[in-house]
């Protein structure tokens, strides 16, 4: 079934620049393949080549974000808008933080909210 | 550069005081490189070394933007007790090379800000042009 798809701009070069983009599928892991198979210069940019959803993007089905759902495997209904926005995080510590890389640090914290 | 309204730069020195001791954050929205709308989001790291923008937060400047048609610009946040220069890990993370990185050092008695386009690991500082104008605005 149809589906929107908003895109951010930073990936808005791999869909001819287009800000929504309509494509198909019953889970939001079947519409993400179809978007894939359509432009496939989105190929790893949201799902990883192990089938995982790429841990610095956030994914919304609507207003929930799919993590709390059921990831990839989430249905979707015709109408509905699925929302890909980038991971936003950064801040004044060194490379390191207590022991630990914040890049490790930062995934965490978001998955831990 | 980057054109910052003056009631939306007080708006922003505002949020990143109300943010300590933690980094504040926030979007700027807005087109061709000016400054319309600035969006405070919540920093759901909760620290004051690092910033993680809420993602709901995101979305909802995300689709307030879209509405007034208008784009998400770029992002701010704040530096609690250094200079507003980007860190490795703000070089690291920054997610698009099109925003505009507008970083408040809180680490003097008074704020500064500056802006920076981030790119290929690399950062680079652009001109912040504050509207008189609209400071004008709100004296008056």
């Amino acid at each position: 079934m149809p589906v929107d798809i908003r895109i951010p701009s930073i990936l808005r070069v791999h869909v001819e620049g287009k800000s929504i983009v309509e494509m198909k599928g019953n889970t939001v892991g079947e519409v993400l393949q179809d978007l894939v198979n359509t432009h496939p210069g989105m190929d790893g940019q949201i799902v990883t080549s192990d089938g995982v959803l790429h841990k610095f993007v956030n994914v919304y089905l609507n207003d929930d974000d799919i993590r709390y759902l059921q990831v990839l495997d989430t249905p979707v209904s015709e109408g509905d808008t699925i929302t890909i926005l980038p991971a936003v995080a950064g801040g004044a510590c060194s490379s390191t933080v207590d022991g630990y890389r914040a890049a490790d640090i930062l995934p965490v914290v978001r998955a831990e909210k | 550069m980057i054109k910052i309204p003056g009631n939306i730069y007080t708006q922003i020195i505002a949020c990143c005081i109300q943010g300590l001791p933690d980094e504040a954050c926030g979007l700027l929205g807005g087109a061709d490189n000016e400054v319309t709308i600035f969006y405070p989001a919540r920093n759901s790291a909760k620290s004051a070394r690092l910033y993680v923008l809420d993602p709901k937060d995101y979305l909802k400047a995300d689709r307030d933007a879209e509405s007034r048609g208008i784009t998400i610009l770029g992002v701010v946040h704040s530096h609690t007790h250094t200079e507003p220069y980007p860190s490795p890990i703000d070089i690291e993370q920054a997610p698009d090379p099109a925003w505009h990185y507008v970083i408040v050092g809180l680490g003097k008695p008074l704020p500064s800000l500056r802006s920076y386009s981030i790119s290929a690991g690399t950062a680079v500082e652009e001109t912040v042009q504050v509207s008189i104008g609209a400071i004008a605005d709100i004296i008056d």
